[in-house]
């Protein structure tokens, strides 16, 4: 094995659908990411862990939200793994993230852990947000939420970048919505104000053809995603490829550290599942076109042959991480499907932050309830 | 940190007394302290900064404090109500304008879904420290669309502090309560009152004046009838106490200060000694603030004092007109205070 030698990829940023290696679409901006990067053994089996980790913890969110056992909306990331990992993998924790619902990739990335997700959806007190949540509103440090409103996270982090120019601290904030919520007004006023102010934030359309159940070409004028913020230099890469996404992620930070303001990324990538547990996902398109998808551009799929064909990582080894992988999700599913509901004297807590205790009514004029911060 | 408790009612000394100071001054000095005592705090909005405010508001504050504290922002609610909410969640204390609370209709999503429930959302994981402030209701001659009172539509949501301060010592004080105040407040001023000069005492001049979120005051005595009120139409019940005081009525009013969460302890106490509840308000009659009280005197411990059902002194059911006739006629006056007050008292 060669533990120590690092792979160097050619071509990174080729388009999945465009397979010939074409360059990396820009927009208003001189050059692009970097086409030649290095992946040490280390880098390569810690993204595998973690996509991995990640497709194995919607697939038991699946299993669980037909079992009844998760409810109400469950937007599941499988496919789209080499979008967050990638950008992680580019950034640094103590900058920022935000995201709209499909989020439970991105809690995981930034510090959640798989029990807490996977109990923050069961709905028990042991959940990242101790079961007040639910699928769209789990946060933790540097990262904010979980938004259940399409678009309104985009000016939020707008709002955290300009904390971050504000105490001069260096972070940046990475902004990611979908090519659905690239239609919100907000978002272009958004646009306007982060350019306006030099704000350090990275905009990310996870373009995954579909919002809900209409496609992008149904949805807009213009499926250049990475142009619609006009003056803001933009980007289009591979979502599906770990590396793609890394490196144009690492082209667009240095853009927003160095003050040069906001810069927006299309990711090209895909959901295997529909837009959510309520959609079957076949209705506005064919089964197919998953299958060619899940066959050609797998992400894990293609990490996966990566290591292997470079001799970075052997079968038994990858093997290994994969049932490693399964026993933490069998082990959260477990802690998951055991831990108790919240208690019932929580329900109104919470209200405000740093407040005196007060009185909540209840459902009827007899009910007082308590309320602590 | 937590609200200070404000005011020591001292007598004030000869040497440096009270002084004359319009809400629009009180607000403006609150927003400068603040300013100066927290480096986190800035203010955000339409022409807050290089224009002074659209109603002088903030003037003189971006010459002292500079484009990094004081915003100008395009013309973009929803946007920038959206980024003062993330400056807030990412450790910053935004004041963010509205030129009327009409405007922040395009930004209503932000306000509630984003600020408002967020703490409750993340089970205390993000607080929301920001103040959305600017005129609330109507002004004069600005017609329908300018024209709305939002007091009971943001009151209506749990995770809100909703405030509508009457005269200058409410607006500094409740102010700089607001924004010292973790979590999110909407602060309800009116254009009307902008001008008008009241005494602020000696010890609403310090710069550690506070009037804590969440109580009433009770600005005039009486032991006839409550009058309940905010905003500017606690002038309007002071003016009608002064007439039917010389009638033999003496009414007791009561400045809310706070709508969420409201004070009804100090409206019960009252009603307890009046036997009678008129509540003032210019918002809308339905759903509106002088409802929820009806409601909660009802399902609390002041009903059984009640002498005759609580009368609610209320806008009209319209939207706003041009006409001045029609626009005097389309808010409670002094009169119709009067008659109410009169009707409630079977006089």
């Amino acid at each position: 094995l060669r533990s120590l030698v690092s792979l160097v990829v050619s071509s990174v940023c080729s388009g999945f659908i465009e397979p010939d290696g074409a360059k990396c679409d820009l927009h208003k901006l001189e050059e692009g990411p970097a086409t030649q990067v290095v992946m040490t053994r280390d880098e390569g089996l810690q993204y595998y862990r973690v996509m991995q980790t990640m497709r194995r913890m919607e697939l038991k969110a699946d299993q669980l939200y037909k079992q009844k056992i998760i409810r109400g909306f469950c937007h599941l990331y499988d496919g789209q793994e080499a979008c967050a990992v990638g950008i992680e993998a580019s950034i640094n924790l103590t900058d920022h993230l935000i995201t709209a619902y499909r989020a439970h990739g991105y809690t995981y990335t930034r510090g959640g852990t798989v029990k807490e997700i996977m109990a923050e959806l069961t709905g028990r007190r042991g959940g990242i947000a101790k079961g007040k949540g639910g699928s769209m509103h789990m946060y933790c440090k540097h990262f904010y939420g979980g938004n259940g409103i399409v678009g309104a996270q985009v000016p939020l982090g707008a709002g955290v970048a300009l904390a971050c120019k504000y105490q001069g601290n260096n972070e940046l904030c990475v902004c990611l919505y979908g090519d659905g919520a690239a239609n919100q007004g907000q978002i272009f006023e958004t646009y306007n104000m982060a350019a306006l102010w030099k704000l350090p934030v990275i905009f990310i359309c996870e373009n995954n053809r579909y919002g809900m159940g209409t496609s992008v070409e149904r949805a807009a004028a213009s499926t250049d995603y990475y142009k619609r913020g006009e003056f803001i230099p933009g980007l289009r890469v591979d979502g599906m490829d770990v590396l793609c996404v890394r490196e144009a992620a690492r082209f667009a930070a240095d853009h927003c550290r160095s003050g040069k303001g906001p810069i927006l990324m299309e990711l090209q990538t895909y959901r295997y599942h529909g837009h959510s547990m309520s959609d079957p996902g076949v209705s506005y398109r064919t089964r197919e076109e998953i299958q060619e998808v899940r066959s050609k551009s797998d992400p894990i799929s293609m990490l996966k042959d990566r290591l292997l064909s470079n001799n970075m990582a052997s079968v038994e080894e990858l093997k290994e991480i994969d049932v490693e992988v399964r026993k933490e999700i069998e082990d959260a599913a477990q802690y998951a499907t055991t831990d108790p509901e919240p208690p019932l004297e929580e329900l109104c807590n919470h209200i405000f932050s740093n407040n005196p205790p007060l009185e909540v009514r209840g459902t009827n004029p007899w009910a007082k309830l308590k309320s602590v911060s | 940190g937590k609200a200070v408790v404000g005011l020591a009612s001292r007598k004030h000394q000869r040497t440096s007394g009270p002084v004359e100071v319009t809400v629009r001054d009180a607000l403006n000095q609150a927003m400068d302290e603040e300013l100066e005592r927290d480096e986190r705090v800035f203010l955000m909005g339409e022409e807050v900064a290089q224009y002074d405010g659209a109603y002088k508001v903030s003037r003189g504050l971006w010459k002292k404090y500079g484009d990094k504290r004081i915003i100008d922002t395009p013309i973009s609610e929803m946007g920038f109500a959206g980024i003062a909410v993330g400056a807030a969640m990412a450790g910053l204390r935004p004041i963010c304008e509205f030129m009327t609370f009409n405007f922040s209709m395009q930004a209503i999503d932000q306000v509630i879904n984003s600020a408002a429930k967020t703490y409750y959302m993340s089970a205390g994981l993000q607080p929301v420290p920001i103040v959305f402030r600017g005129p609330n209701g109507a002004s004069a001659g600005v017609a329908a669309q300018h024209s709305q009172c939002f007091a009971a539509w943001y009151a209506h949501c749990p995770g809100l502090k909703v405030v509508s301060p009457w005269n200058s010592e409410d607006a500094k004080g409740l102010l700089k309560s607001a924004i010292r105040d973790d979590n999110p407040v909407v602060f309800l001023e009116n254009e009307l009152m902008y001008g008008v000069p009241f005494e602020m005492s000696e010890d609403s001049q310090s710069k550690d004046f506070t009037i804590p979120i969440g109580k009433a005051k009770i600005e005039r005595q009486g032991n006839h009838v409550t009058l309940v009120s905010h905003s500017r139409f606690v002038g309007h019940c002071l003016d009608a106490a002064a007439v039917l005081a010389k009638e033999g009525i003496e009414c007791e009013v009561i400045n809310l200060r706070t709508i969420r969460p409201m004070d009804v302890e100090s409206i019960e106490t009252s009603v307890m000694k009046t036997n009678h509840l008129v509540t003032v308000e210019g918002g809308w009659p339905q759903f509106g603030v002088g409802a929820e009280i009806c409601a909660r005197v009802m399902e609390g411990s002041a009903f059984n004092f009640l002498d005759a059902p609580v009368t609610r002194v209320t806008g009209v059911d319209i939207p706003m007109p041009y006409a001045k006739i029609l626009e005097d006629h389309s808010l409670p006056q002094v009169k119709d205070i009067i008659f109410s007050v009169k009707k409630t008292l079977n006089v």
